[in-house]
């Protein structure tokens, strides 16, 4: 076991350094971040110049991106151009975007494991169709109707939510948003829940546990449940990356200030510091979870074992 | 009992979720319930520094709590003085100005001559990257602490002069008439000594002379200001208070305001404006700002520097149908252009109506005419470059070229060219790498005639991107320049904008407005020139 956790961690290494690689040249094809500071005008030459020289602009490329790995080592992720550290606006950025995900994943787990699993041993009966239909709406609207609908309807016409949070973003205004955020991915995980169980119980160990005499609920619990997990639990392992990243949607329709805000301001006004800092860290958040999900298997199934 | 107790759990976690989303619903309706207001901002993009503030939502801020030595009525736009007792010339060239007795900084420093002048320096000089440096290229000296290349060479203006506590001369490197109309502008305020000596703490919350105190700054999230009870000056604020929030969509503003989460939106988004009369009424400003859309053309390419490409030029002005497009696209938040400044100037500061003519007048049949005589359209193809990230610049220039080739009989005759964000726009812009017609934004920094010609049109002049270059143009602002009576000068001024129409050294498009929408609580609303709602005349409840 942790042979093996030190081997996939040092296959982390060239992941990293190719990822943060690739996305350092894609900011930089976008052109002069310079340009874009002076609006509708052209920065005076010496200005630029000298800004240039400041955020080391003035040296290839190769030479910028070894400054600055250097630099991120010592934990040093830049300047964005507004004079702010990368540094703080990550800690501003990251504790909301967490929290976002938290609660979107726990609407997934509760949720979308529930239906699962009731969908999954009633199949075939009306609760079954219903929840597969719905799911199915869920997963073609895209994730701005849903939300900017919600929005309005709890938000302006009923008036029990407010429309946007608060830059404190507490648990409580992020419930909603969460569940935006969860739909499409809650609904995933109700079908590969209802899926797995469907096939497992029909499964000898299953069979084996009724005819032991155990109560239903702990054969469904116990038994059923932890074998069909192991899909799901992939999904949202390589989910909360997802979620962390890719918020950018639901952060602007609720004026949410994470990581999506950020990471979007930083691609418009071309921010490479900005921009490579969050995403060399959800780089690291993306191997994280990869690998303990990858450990999570064998705590849900005895039988996997790692050297 | 085990599964009884996690659906336990469950219920109860759903419980305290619903309890928790109606709480946030109820409480804190915009502010704080006192006469404090709330209104809608973005994150600056430069560090809040007077001479490095370059666009509206760090100038909303400069504007709130600094006050220089002019100020520009929110109506007329002119300039009136402020700070100033009085800014006395002979010759149009040295300056000599006297600040009124009793300003103070919110924090108690006095505001001397020094202030202004320690300021100036500060923002000129070359070592400290402010952006609106050239706002003071016009004072003697500044070429040696801001050169165009190399390491400066002064660390002060030697055209500033601190004469006595209350008074300082400025001398300029040139003669400019209007010169003391620019000082309104937010890069020539005064700062206090805590500037320097605590930079990033005064960065943190800024300290200023103005109506209002900064409270608390979170950047990124909200700032609050709070009325300074012992502002000296006339315009103190009539409400208790402003807190400005981050918003980074404007439809979320939008839908916030419609919620009575907030009180004032200052830029109502584009797919609001049809709903705006019904969910708003008589609560929704439409005025035009000192902003004007151009097309402006890439002179340094021979294909557009031929004897007929002024023809093809003013053909191409006439097959643009600026009214239908500002009508439709736009929903009349865009007034059609009918000269190259802007209408917020009026009448005596240089704006003219219809000064362009017949040559910004829709008329397919004269447009074709005028093409063909001029030799027709470089490449048989205008290609209008674009930045497609911000604003809804794809509509409207999708817009311009069906109208151009409705005029043309030719669908093919223009195509937009759009370019993935606004930096890499103006990096090719102004290296002059574009090949055909361009998107040319102008907002101003002063409201003068001088401000919409000079750095647009003059021979090199800073935002001359087209590189366009016209001797007579250049003479004319010269002349217009050193002219002492503002009257003449404007005159001046109009003469050498006729040159830019005889020319169509740019197609004028648009002048743009600026909006804004409230709540019922707010009265009194209005927008100045610079499209920034004036925030201390805003009256709550």
């Amino acid at each position: 076991m942790g042979r093996y956790v030190v081997r996939r961690l040092v296959q982390m290494v060239p992941v990293f350094i190719g990822s943060t690689l690739l996305i350092f040249l894609m900011v930089n094809v976008m052109g002069d971040p310079i340009a874009g500071l002076c609006g509708d005008r052209q920065c005076d030459a010496a200005t630029a110049a000298q800004l240039k020289k400041e955020f080391g602009l003035d040296q290839p490329v190769w030479q910028q991106y070894l400054t600055y790995m250097g630099n991120v080592f010592t934990g040093d992720f830049g300047t964005a151009f507004n004079g702010q550290e990368v540094t703080e606006l990550m800690s501003t950025a990251f504790p909301v975007t967490i929290r976002l995900t938290v609660v979107a994943i726990c609407f997934e787990v509760l949720i979308g494991i529930t239906l699962g699993v009731v969908t999954g041993l009633r199949r075939g009966r009306p609760i079954d169709t219903g929840v597969l239909l719905l799911t199915l709406v869920v997963i073609s609207v895209p994730t701005f109707v849903t939300g900017l609908l919600l929005q309005l309807l709890l938000g302006v016409e009923r008036n029990w939510i407010r429309p946007s949070v608060s830059p404190e973003a507490p648990f409580g205004e992020l419930i909603v948003p969460g569940l935006v955020l969860a739909s499409v991915s809650l609904a995933y995980v109700t079908r590969l829940t209802r899926t797995s169980i469907a096939e497992n119980r029909r499964s000898d160990y299953v069979r084996t546990a009724i005819a032991k005499g155990l109560p239903r609920h702990r054969v469904v619990t116990r038994h059923l449940l932890r074998n069909s997990l192991i899909p799901v639990v992939t999904f949202i392992g390589a989910d909360i990356g997802f979620l962390m990243g890719g918020a950018i949607v639901t952060e602007r329709i609720f004026n949410i200030h994470g990581v999506g805000y950020q990471l979007y301001q930083g691609i418009l006004r071309q921010n490479t510091q900005t921009v490579v800092g969050f995403v060399t860290v959800l780089v690291l958040v993306f191997l994280l979870c990869n690998l303990v999900v990858d450990l999570l298997y064998a705590v849900l199934d005895p039988r996997i074992r790692y050297a | 009992m085990r599964g009884a107790t996690n659906a336990g759990w469950a219920a109860c976690a759903v419980a305290v979720a619903l309890a928790a989303t109606a709480c946030g619903g109820g409480s804190d309706s915009g502010g704080d319930g006192r006469a404090v207001l709330s209104s809608s901002w973005t994150d600056p993009q430069n560090p809040l520094e007077p001479a490095n503030t370059n666009e509206v939502q760090g100038g909303k801020v400069l504007s709130m709590i600094f006050r220089g030595l002019k100020q520009y009525d929110p109506k007329t736009g002119e300039a009136e003085d402020m700070v100033a007792e009085r800014i006395e010339t002979t010759d149009s060239q040295n300056y000599s100005v006297t600040i009124k007795d009793g300003w103070t900084f919110s924090n108690g420093e006095k505001v001397t001559a020094k202030s202004f002048v320690d300021a100036w320096n500060y923002g000129a000089s070359l070592k400290n990257n402010q952006k609106n440096a050239y706002f003071f290229s016009y004072i003697e000296g500044y070429d040696k602490v801001h050169p165009a290349q190399g390491a400066q060479s002064a660390e002060t203006m030697s055209g500033l002069k601190v004469t006595g506590e209350r008074t300082f001369t400025v001398r300029l490197s040139q003669k400019f008439s209007s010169f003391p109309d620019t000082l309104g502008y937010n890069a020539f305020v005064p700062l206090p000594r805590a500037f320097y000596d605590d930079h990033d703490g005064w960065l943190a919350k800024p300290v200023g002379n103005g109506p209002y105190a900064v409270e608390s700054y979170t950047k990124g999230s909200q700032m609050r200001l709070t009325k300074w009870d012992a502002y000296p000056g006339e315009d103190a604020a009539q409400n208790a208070g402003v807190t400005l929030k981050v918003y980074t969509d404007n439809n979320t503003a939008y839908t916030d305001l419609m919620a009575g989460n907030l009180d004032l939106v200052d830029d109502v988004p584009a797919q609001q404006l049809k709903n705006v009369a019904n969910d708003l009424g008589d609560r929704y400003l439409n005025t035009p700002a000192g902003i004007i859309q151009t097309l402006a053309f890439p002179f340094y390419d021979r294909n557009w520097n031929k004897a007929g490409s002024v023809k093809v030029r003013k053909g191409l002005s006439r097959a643009i149908n600026r009214e239908q497009i500002t009508d439709t696209i736009f929903q009349k938040t865009r007034t059609p252009a009918t000269d190259w400044t802007s209408p917020v100037l009026g009448a005596e500061g240089g704006y003219k109506e219809g000064l362009c003519g017949e040559w910004c007048e829709y008329d397919a049949d004269a447009a074709k005419k005028l093409i063909e005589e001029g030799g027709g359209l470089p490449g048989g193809q205008v290609k209008i470059t674009y930045n497609a990230d911000t604003g809804s610049h794809k509509l409207w220039v999708d817009a311009v070229c069906n109208s151009i080739n409705n005029a043309l009989d030719n669908d093919r005759a223009c195509v937009g060219n759009p370019i993935g964000t606004f930096a890499d726009f103006r990096s090719k812009s102004t290296t002059q790498k574009l090949s055909g017609p361009f998107r040319a934004g102008w907002q101003m920094d002063y409201p003068l005639t001088q401000n919409f010609l000079q750095p647009l049109y003059y021979t090199n002049a800073s935002s001359n991107d087209g590189k366009w270059s016209n001797k007579e143009f250049d003479r004319l602002v010269d002349e217009a320049n050193a002219e002492t009576d503002p009257a003449t000068a404007v005159e001046m001024f109009q003469k050498a904008e006729a040159v830019v129409r005889d020319n169509m050294a740019a197609i004028p498009l648009w002048y743009q407005n600026g909006s804004a929408g409230w709540s019922e609580r707010l009265s009194n609303v209005a927008l100045n020139p610079f499209s920034v709602p004036v925030y201390d005349q805003i009256k709550v409840g």
